[in-house]
């Protein structure tokens, strides 16, 4: 029998989702939910404009659908569960970018989409055209659990030991609405991964979960707590080696019932459960969440592994056609075109399913803003996932797009596809793949622009001959101290500060979101937005200098240590 | 202020006693703090009215667990709306100590808490002066069926589970 014989595929509903895009495909009674959940919100923005409801109270309300205040106008954050989307839904995120807002979206290191110019008396109508291809903006902000993270390459990745996807998915139904945990201290953020490299950066979140198997092949999590960035970054600890799958509710809900009793509600930047567990200590705290799993009636909150063969049922699966592990149209186009090559080494990842790849399409071009796509150019993403991964894409924190299931075959013309839409820069994971956070151009937070700046860095460092020769190196960049560009974990970290005034930048090095993660170090003083580029020169110069044999830029950073890199960045000053 | 239970407006028939406020010589039902509680234990069990608890939102069930059998009432406090430990607290007194007397959630709290407040075990909200009690009623109807499991009872039904039912369909 071939594969394709076999692959599963669920019926396509009214709305036209591709039939095999590896999503969560919606029953009958998800509809139900979230045609409610809308009309719940239309009602909300009545009793606000009618006055029932005061500013205060409605902006909790907004928040869990999505919906922030910003510098200019509503934001409207848009959920992509653990990052999977139909081209179906691209196409009608790109319809609603271009009806209610100017034309472009912008992806987010939560693998979420964000409009940036929308209208309060809009959202409910956008509400509706996102229901209408199982879409919504549910806890993608508000202080309940957020949606769910995970790995952009779940279920196609050849290191993968356990397919994250479907426990994200019993995540996000368990979480949605949930009526004990919707108005926790402060925000909870969830990721999971199910490989043993960690590319859902799970070291940095609430609760950072990783899939894994026990000698006899049974499916477990170990379960990491207190993780965060903000004003108080902290790697998560471990909390439990192994919570076997059918106790990972009840040993969530323990957690989660310790944070909601004792979590600080007296100080905002306090709240998160980082500063409770660093409060109490790992230790006293697993004492306090183990108690709680200890008197809880187990079986009420059991998650019975036929629920997840239920959910797992609802996932399809990919018609992957047989092929040989190797491709000769690949290897052929590798030694013809050089730039091709380039792009197959960094954009390319392997499949599990021989003969397929993955393929990853940095949304940062050459002085581009990281994360930003036109409507246009979504449009055509959707196209070429029809024609080339079973109509499925993938958001990724790094504010990238994936296609996931790429015949090896099909990838030099999907690289040419990408290049004529601007998006096939052969840049993923080096210099120029930078986060960023929207910054001071559209938020209420910032104490400077995020975005001018990575667009200045990947200007300078445009040159792909040079960008390869560099290597892996990642540059994250936060217009403020709460961190939503991740800087306190990237190699290269930068901090958007208010300096009597003025716009400033303040470096570190040697952060990592990865499995190794950890949180860099401060360099020295706040520079200008000039400096911190030429700082950033200066740093990869004595990379350049200093490596040996195969370093990467973390490699030399840790043998030689950081005053090398301080003494050249300080010098003239 | 107003009192809802099941999303329809009833009398109140408690009142609360102050901490230094001399026992009331009728019936009336009466609501005291947790340490006036422990301090007149004997005098408030022997009377003939009901008797309740008010839990400020610092103090957690377990301070409570032993009285629990002479209260009828416990009244959860929600100093402002957005302090959601009284559902912890509600949830934990149905389900680790088996509390099946009445939950009152009092103080800040929306029509918009109200579905999660009865799924988390309470009865009775008392609602803000002013405020239409029909937007609190209709609040329940809103979202017909639910994610999680609740102590409310089987409605509305914990949604996980249609998948274990799907399963065995197919």
């Amino acid at each position: 029998m071939s594969p394709s014989a076999t692959a599963r595929q669920i019926a396509p509903p009214a709305n036209g989702l591709p039939s095999h895009a590896g999503i969560y495909h919606y029953d009958q009674m998800d509809r139900d939910f979230l045609t409610e959940r809308v009309e719940q919100f239309r009602r909300q923005v009545a009793r606000r404009l009618s006055g029932d409801l005061t500013e205060d109270e409605f902006k909790p309300l907004r928040l869990m659908n999505g919906l922030y205040l910003q510098l200019h106008a509503y934001m409207l954050r848009i959920a992509v569960p653990y990052g999977v989307l139909t081209s179906r839904q691209v196409r009608q995120l790109a319809h609603i970018a271009r009806t209610y807002d100017k034309g472009f979206g912008h992806f987010t290191t939560r693998q979420n989409l964000q409009l940036n110019w929308i209208k309060l008396v809009d959202v409910p109508a956008i509400l509706d055209l996102l229901a209408e291809v199982d879409l919504h903006a549910i806890q993608t902000s508000g202080n309940c659990i957020r949606n769910v993270t995970s790995d952009q390459f779940a279920g196609a990745a050849s290191d993968e030991v356990v397919d994250p996807r479907h426990y994200a998915e019993v995540l996000r139904q368990w979480s949605t609405l949930h009526p004990e945990f919707s108005f926790l201290p402060r925000k909870f953020k969830i990721a999971i991964t199910g490989s043993a490299n960690d590319r859902a950066a799970i070291c940095i979140h609430d609760v950072g979960l990783i899939a894994k198997r026990d000698a006899e092949g049974r499916v477990g999590f170990e379960v990491y707590v207190g993780g965060g960035l903000g004003r108080t970054p902290f790697i998560a600890k471990k909390l439990r080696d192994f919570v076997p799958e059918d106790e990972l509710i009840a040993y969530l809900e323990a957690t989660l019932r310790v944070y909601n009793a004792y979590g600080r509600r007296d100080n905002i930047y306090k709240a998160r459960i980082k500063i409770l567990v660093h409060e109490l200590g790992i230790e006293k705290f697993r004492d306090e969440v183990e108690a709680e799993f200890a008197r809880m009636p187990r079986a009420e909150y059991r998650l019975d592994p036929a629920i997840v063969d239920g959910i797992k049922a609802r996932f399809a699966s990919q018609p992957y056609e047989t092929l040989e592990p190797i491709s000769g149209v690949l290897a052929r186009a590798r030694l013809e075109d050089q730039a091709f090559n380039r792009w197959v080494r960094t954009n390319v990842a392997a499949h599990r399913q021989p003969g397929y790849a993955i393929a990853t399409i940095t949304l940062k071009p050459a002085g581009g803003i990281p994360g930003d796509a036109s409507a246009d150019q979504m449009d055509a993403i959707a196209a070429l996932a029809d024609r080339y991964s079973f109509g499925e894409i993938r958001v990724t924190h790094e504010q990238n797009l994936v296609l996931a299931h790429v015949r090896q075959d099909d990838l030099p013309a999907l690289w040419k596809a990408l290049s004529d839409i601007g998006f096939g820069e052969a840049n993923s994971g080096l210099i120029t793949d930078i986060i960023a956070c929207p910054g001071l151009d559209y938020c209420a937070l910032a104490n400077a622009r995020s975005i001018p700046l990575a667009q200045r860095i990947s200007e300078r460092f445009a040159d792909l001959d040079r960008q390869h020769d560099i290597g892996e190196l990642k540059i994250k960049i936060s217009g403020c101290i709460n961190a939503c560009g991740h800087h306190h974990v990237g190699h290269i970290g930068i901090l958007g500060v208010d300096k009597k005034g003025v716009e400033a930048y303040q470096l570190t090095l040697g952060g990592s979101a990865s499995e190794e993660g950890a949180i860099g170090d401060i360099m020295g003083p706040a520079l200008s937005a000039d400096e911190a580029l030429d700082a950033i020169g200066a740093v990869v110069g004595v990379y350049l200098e200093q490596r040996q044999d195969g370093e990467r830029f973390l490699d030399t950073l840790a043998r030689i240590g950081h005053t090398p890199f301080k003494d050249k960045v300080y010098a003239a000053h | 202020m107003p009192l809802i239970e099941s999303g329809k407006l009833i009398d109140d028939a408690w009142a609360r006693l102050g901490d230094d406020a001399p026992l009331p010589a009728s019936d009336v039902p009466v609501i005291v703090s947790l340490a006036r509680l422990r301090k007149d234990r004997d005098a408030l069990v022997g009377r003939n009215g009901g008797l309740g608890v008010f839990l400020a939102s610092n103090q957690h069930p377990k301070d409570v667990a032993d009285l629990l059998a002479d209260v009828a009432l416990v009244a959860l406090d929600f100093p402002k709306f957005r302090d959601g430990r009284g559902f912890t607290v509600a949830r934990e007194l149905r389900e680790y100590l088996g509390y099946r007397g009445t939950i009152r959630a009092v103080g800040h709290t929306i029509p918009d808490q109200y579905l999660f407040l009865v799924r988390c075990g309470v009865d009775q909200v008392e609602i803000p002066e002013g405020k239409d009690a029909a937007t609190w009623a209709h609040a329940l109807t809103e979202i017909t069926t639910a994610y999680q499991v609740s102590v409310a009872g089987p409605l509305p039904v914990a949604r996980l589970a249609r998948h274990k039912r799907a399963e065995h369909a197919a």
